[in-house]
């Protein structure tokens, strides 16, 4: 069993708000990707048997949603913002500077698992230019100090 | 401390009489549920579902001529008198909150900053069609706005102003907070519907349009979160003072989301007809360009919309002033570029947003989407060819108006008008291999 205790309670509590128990597999999924990281078969067959739907209809969700990575990540996973407003700010030059700084490739992961780093599509931070998420959190208003900074803070958290 | 760093005008819209959306959200404590009674929350809802026809609440919102704020400009009231009287089955509300648009980022800020005027707005439309549970569906990414809605609507539970018999009204209202999957296309109504009856976000063919059979095949009304947040200001003051604000045709406030090259990147409310101009170079707003240079185009409404060239800045920002214009006023998100910025980067940059959030749905928009990022691709490298603007020009006319959902057409606008503003420079670009500009943007 992948998913603990605490997700699958959530998953049930989730079934209970809709007309249709269908309808509880996107918020059936976020809990798991929290949870887990990333999403696979096994998770969506646990999920199907929570929600009481076919796993094939789990799947076909999922895969979908390009939010859920659906290959083991690192435990951070870095998604910057690529679209046009981050980009006139710079984006393009963060990559290349976070590429620098965990010396991996976009699309990679540090050897230490803990980075992962990703490029995304735009996610509604436009005003705060350039801007990354990790994991749960934004960053936003990004300079190279604060990009320093976040870095170190999470080595050092591990 | 708030969660986003976003830069508002609440100061000036405090001391306003008439602009109201952003009166609180430099007060951290307007998430709370007693600050926002304090502040004259649930003051509408009480008015509202106790003293209103559901009828009467609609004709309100239709004469204030509010208009739906995510893109569309739907009239609101219109919308939501298209819910059959007659029909049996449960009729449903949802706030439509999957803000994705580039450029777009001023529902997060209500859902942050001020989640119970977004409640209020609910459940005041879902009085008006007859609805006893709706939803807000939240792009999957905005987990802070998530918790913020989910721990407002547990406020409002426990203080009475949702669940069983609200006001002792007989009314039941429950409502649900729903995550999503982070599509742009679940912004578009039916594809919003599919994902959350738990598809695959793929747009729906309509007629049946979702007032008819949406969700679950019942009546719904899909509104965007600002546009369901003005309506406590349209109930409490009428409808005579809404349309005080803005101009004949386009009454209310409006946020917008300013992004791109200018000094001061923010959300600023302002009355619609506002100044394009103002809103770029005015130090409560912009504050101007960086570094002083020139601007080269705007695009008004979102990623979706057509450009304003320099010479058409002078504009107001309103519906109809923007299609005059050869634009859209779209989801008020208004990104500049200046003079060194490259106009094939910047199809690029949208086009490949497109291109990933293409449904894949329709053919013309799943595979014309996908070549038109490669040939503008190949044109951005310095490997166009003779003939690739006019290649572009013929994948766009094979895609405008061929699919079920917006998404097409809003990947091909932008990329038509920026040939028809600057064809010179796509022809410098493929005849001379590089950017007539150049563009290289630092972060600091």
């Amino acid at each position: 069993m992948i998913l603990n205790d605490n997700s699958k309670a959530r998953i049930r509590e989730r079934v209970g708000l809709y007309p249709r128990h269908k309808s509880a597999i996107l918020p059936a999924l976020t809990i798991a990707y929290h949870q887990v990281g990333h999403l696979n078969d096994e998770v969506y067959k646990e999920i199907a048997k929570i929600i009481k739907v076919p796993y094939v209809e789990v799947a076909e969700a999922a895969t979908f949603y390009t939010m859920f990575p659906k290959e083991p990540v690192g435990k951070y996973l870095i998604q910057v913002c690529h679209n046009i407003s981050c980009a006139l700010l710079g984006a393009d030059s963060l990559v290349e500077y976070l590429e620098q700084k965990l010396d991996i490739k976009k699309g990679e992961t540090t050897k230490d698992n803990l980075f992962t780093l990703v490029t995304v599509e735009c996610l509604g931070s436009c005003a705060t230019a350039p801007m990354m998420q990790i994991n749960q959190d934004y960053y936003e208003n990004l300079t190279r100090e604060k990009v320093d900074r976040i870095l170190e803070e999470l080595r050092v958290k591990g | 401390m708030f969660y986003s760093p976003v830069r508002t005008n609440a100061a000036e819209v405090a001391q306003s009489e008439k602009l109201h959306l952003f009166r609180f959200v430099e007060d951290p404590e307007q998430v709370k549920i007693d600050i926002y009674e304090t502040h004259g929350g649930y003051k509408a809802w009480k008015k509202a579902l106790t003293s209103m026809k559901p009828a009467e609440i609609i004709d309100e919102i239709k004469k204030s001529g509010l208009r739906g704020r995510g893109g569309a400009g739907f009239p609101a009231g219109m919308k939501w008198s298209f819910i059959p009287k007659d029909s049996p089955k449960p009729r449903y509300l949802i706030c439509n909150a999957d803000e994705s648009e580039p450029g777009t980022c001023k529902d997060r800020v209500l859902m942050e900053r001020d989640p119970h005027a977004v409640i209020e707005g609910m459940a005041i439309a879902a009085f008006a069609i007859g609805c006893h549970r709706m939803f807000i569906y939240i792009r999957g990414e905005f987990n802070h706005s998530i918790d913020r809605m989910q721990a407002a609507v547990k406020e409002a539970y426990e203080k009475g102003h949702l669940g069983k018999n609200v006001y002792g009204s007989g009314y039941d209202l429950d409502m649900v907070v729903h995550s999503g999957g982070g599509a742009y296309i679940c912004g578009e109504e039916t594809a919003l519907l599919n994902s959350l009856e738990g598809e695959r976000g793929m747009s729906r063919i309509r007629p049946p349009f979702p007032a008819i059979e949406g969700l679950y095949a019942c009546p719904t009304i899909v509104n965007n979160v600002e546009t369901l947040a003005s309506v406590p200001h349209v109930i409490n003051h009428g409808a005579d003072w809404y349309k005080t604000l803005g101009t004949e045709k386009s009454p209310g406030s409006k946020i917008f989301s300013l992004s791109g090259h200018v000094k001061q990147p923010g959300n600023y409310e302002v009355e619609l007809g506002f100044n394009l101009k103002k809103l770029i170079y005015d130090p409560a707003y912009g504050g101007g360009i960086r570094g002083d240079k020139k601007v080269k185009g705007v695009i008004p409404g979102g990623s979706s919309t057509p450009f304003l060239t320099a010479d058409m800045l002078d504009v107001s920002l309103d519906y109809e002033s923007l299609a005059e214009a050869g634009s859209m006023l779209g989801s008020g998100a208004v990104i500049v570029f200046h003079e060194d910025t490259c106009i094939v980067w910047v199809i690029l940059k949208l086009i490949h947003f497109y291109r990933h959030e293409s449904c894949g749905k329709c053919t013309p928009c799943r595979e014309g989407t996908g070549w038109l990022e490669q040939i503008i691709r190949r044109i951005e490298q310095g490997k166009g060819k003779p003939g690739d603007v006019e290649l572009i020009e013929d994948v766009c006319g094979n895609i405008l108006g061929r699919t079920i959902c917006p998404l097409g057409d809003a990947a091909v606008m932008p990329i038509q008008s920026a040939i028809k503003n600057w064809r010179d420079e796509w022809q410098y670009h493929i005849d001379n291999k590089k950017c007539l500009v150049k563009t290289g943007f630092e972060f600091k």
